[in-house]
């Protein structure tokens, strides 16, 4: 066994060596005709050159698929044409209003939190003695894997029954203070709080380190100003800071509102979507790839792409005003 | 795809300033020196530290439990650890090297993982650099709208591409469930945003340079090797680091596009299916998670200034 164990990763190793052999050959011999090509024209040869392997990648794979998608929501799992029978679906199903239902606790509570400890513990440790370690300890969850952060927190919500001993940290802490043991990730609707609290464990970080430098921008005189015209710190808060960094709020949110949207990984990993924890993002993945219902997952993502845009096109409005006031 | 990069990649002034400050942020420090004055109190400090711990332990208990023996695992908790301390690599040994069916095999997902994400970071960025260049700089008509264009790519969500990408895969290329599958997925999904990062850089480089190679002769593509790949050095690395640790995280491009086999299949599909049969793999699965998230933490703690800026012009990338 140990020998195939080796051959195995020794193929593997092949393979990306020839992976990347074989993108470098052809890359490379592109670039290298178009060197060559003939003075006139050579500009137009180049400028193709350079330009339409991403060209034809984002055509093939972005493009094109965004279009069928859009046609997949129309037709059933055989591909005939069926209107608007996937939409009235998603609308009017139980299970699938179950899942708007909670695609929408998700996008309220998530972004709200995750911004609001950020924006407190940006504040509480701004200039503090290891500022730069207690930045590392709230940021470090944006480096792990949803799945791996799903395998941690499976951990903290562990469920003993009552009487034997607890090996989740959260309800040993229940028991501690003389509370009964629960169950926190099959118990409806509150499992999907504590699904959320992974999402707001990770997004934290992000918030964090955006605000604080944002904080960090605002005009020391300003607050002095404000101090000596006899501001406590949590007039100076409010009433500087806060519209001082309101642009960074702005940005903090949605970005974390666009994730919170799409996400797939925590619900994958932690329930698999069940016991009613499903949000759009996961339900797409089962219609489509374990239930071959490609219209309802076509649907699903449609949607997805229909709550994301307005969020998006507002950051584009933001920031583009935010570079002309620069 | 990722919507609007909420940072740029620091490059021309404006978005310097920026930088900088994000720079001081994770150091802690700022330039111009300031009289040190908190605006909170004792307090304040109180909360910072009960937030901080309560941030570290769920990964701590994690990795605590990962060197405790199988049978400890599953009959008490973590913090038991401190006052009957047992210490074993066990759990480690099996996960990685046990043979049989049913054993984790994560040596083997480990190598699917570095062979999915070295070349699902090279690709993107080596196209996409060519792309921007081409963009920027070789003037042409509808130059403008077309990177208008991909950059609205950005806000098309993952999912409105799987199922006709998959189709493309299995029924015309017939490469569904092969590494090349997954590098040519993460290569066109990463695709917009690092075209969009590089671009934003590669077009504030000065045209002074690149005028005088011309005048010494040089064609687009020996400009685009001499000049513009040494000088985006920085912005790359920035936007590598990124785009690596993106797809080694990703799960549901690897879920949809690699088959779910030892042979294709990275770290977080085996993770997320171990935890899928929790009951067995309980004394598994801390050592599991915390080799597949080993490599994101060094790179955090080792690369940590170009690190946070990777991420956070990507922030929103999926």
């Amino acid at each position: 066994m140990r020998g195939d164990f080796w051959g195995g990763l020794f193929e593997k190793f092949g393979v990306l060596i020839i992976g990347l052999a074989a993108f470098a050959a052809v890359v490379g011999l592109v670039l290298f005709l178009a060197d060559r090509a003939p003075k006139r024209g050579r500009d137009v040869v180049q400028l193709l050159a350079l330009l339409s392997p991403a060209l034809i990648l984002l055509a093939v794979g972005l493009v094109y698929p965004t279009i069928r998608t859009l046609y997949l929501s129309f037709t059933d799992r055989r591909g005939d044409w069926i209107g608007l029978d996937n939409y009235v679906w998603v609308f009017t199903q139980p299970s699938s209003l179950n899942v708007l239902f909670n695609t929408v606790l998700w996008v309220i509570l998530a972004p709200t939190f995750a911004t609001l400890v950020g924006l407190a513990y940006a504040v509480f440790i701004d200039k503090a003695a290891g500022e730069r370690i207690l930045k590392s300890l709230v940021f470090m969850p944006m480096a792990i894997s949803m799945v791996g952060a799903g395998v941690i927190w499976r951990f903290v919500y562990e469920y003993r029954a009552e009487g034997f001993e607890q090996i989740g940290i959260l309800n040993q802490i229940v028991v501690w203070f003389g509370g009964e043991p629960q169950q926190w990730l099959i118990n409806s609707p509150w499992n999907n709080v504590f699904l959320i609290i992974v999402m707001i464990w990770i997004q934290t970080g992000f918030a964090m380190v955006l605000l604080s430098a944002a904080i960090k921008g605002v005009p020391i005189e300003r607050i002095e100003a404000a101090r000596l015209d006899g501001a406590n710190a949590w007039q100076q808060f409010t009433n500087v800071t806060i519209p001082e960094i309101r642009p960074t709020l702005v940005v903090v949110v949605t970005t974390i509102t666009i994730a919170t949207l799409k996400v797939f990984d925590i619900v994958r990993s932690m329930t698999g979507g069940n016991f009613n924890t499903s949000v759009i993002a996961n339900e797409m993945y089962t219609q489509a790839f374990n239930r071959g219902e490609f219209g309802q997952g076509a649907v699903l993502a449609v949607l997805l792409f229909i709550l994301v845009l307005p969020i998006v096109l507002y950051n584009v409005r933001v920031l583009r005003k935010q570079r002309e006031v620069r | 795809m990722s919507s609007v990069a909420p940072v740029d990649l620091p490059i021309d002034d404006e978005n310097k300033k920026n930088t900088d400050a994000f720079q001081e942020a994770i150091a802690g420090t700022t330039k111009v020196r300031r009289v040190k004055q908190r605006l909170t109190s004792r307090w304040a400090t109180v909360a910072a530290i009960v937030i901080a711990v309560v941030w570290t332990i769920p990964t701590f208990g994690l990795f605590v439990s990962s060197f405790r023996p199988a049978v400890d695992i599953r009959t008490s908790g973590w913090w038991t650890f401190f006052t009957n301390p047992t210490f074993t690599l066990e759990n480690y040994e099996e996960v990685l090297f046990a043979s049989g069916a049913s054993s984790a095999n994560l040596s083997s997902y480990f190598m699917n993982s570095l062979v999915i994400a070295i070349p699902g970071a090279l690709f993107p960025i080596a196209l996409g650099c060519m792309a921007a260049y081409a963009l920027a700089w070789i003037p042409f008509r509808g130059a403008g709208w077309l990177f208008v264009f991909i950059f609205a790519l950005q806000i098309v969500p993952l999912q409105m591409a799987l199922i006709p990408l998959l189709q493309i895969f299995s029924q015309v290329l017939g490469i569904s469930g092969t590494f090349p599958a997954v590098w040519i997925a993460h290569t066109i999904f990463g695709l917009p945003l690092v075209i969009f990062l590089l671009h934003n850089f590669i077009s504030a480089i000065p045209g002074d340079i690149l005028e005088a190679a011309k005048v010494d002769g040089a064609n687009h593509t020996q400009i685009f090797f001499r000049i513009i790949l040494p000088l985006s050095v920085p912005a790359i690395a920035s936007i590598a680091i990124f785009q690596f640790l993106w797809v080694w995280n990703d799960l549901l491009v690897a879920l949809v596009f690699s088959g779910g086999t030892v042979d294709v299949a990275p770290l977080t599909q085996r993770l997320a299916e171990m935890v899928g049969n929790f009951g067995r793999n309980q004394h598994l699965l801390p050592a599991s998670a915390f080799i597949s998230i080993i490599v994101p933490l060094i790179v955090f703690f080792s690369l940590q200034r170009y690190f946070v800026r990777g991420l956070l012009a990507g922030a929103t990338k999926g």
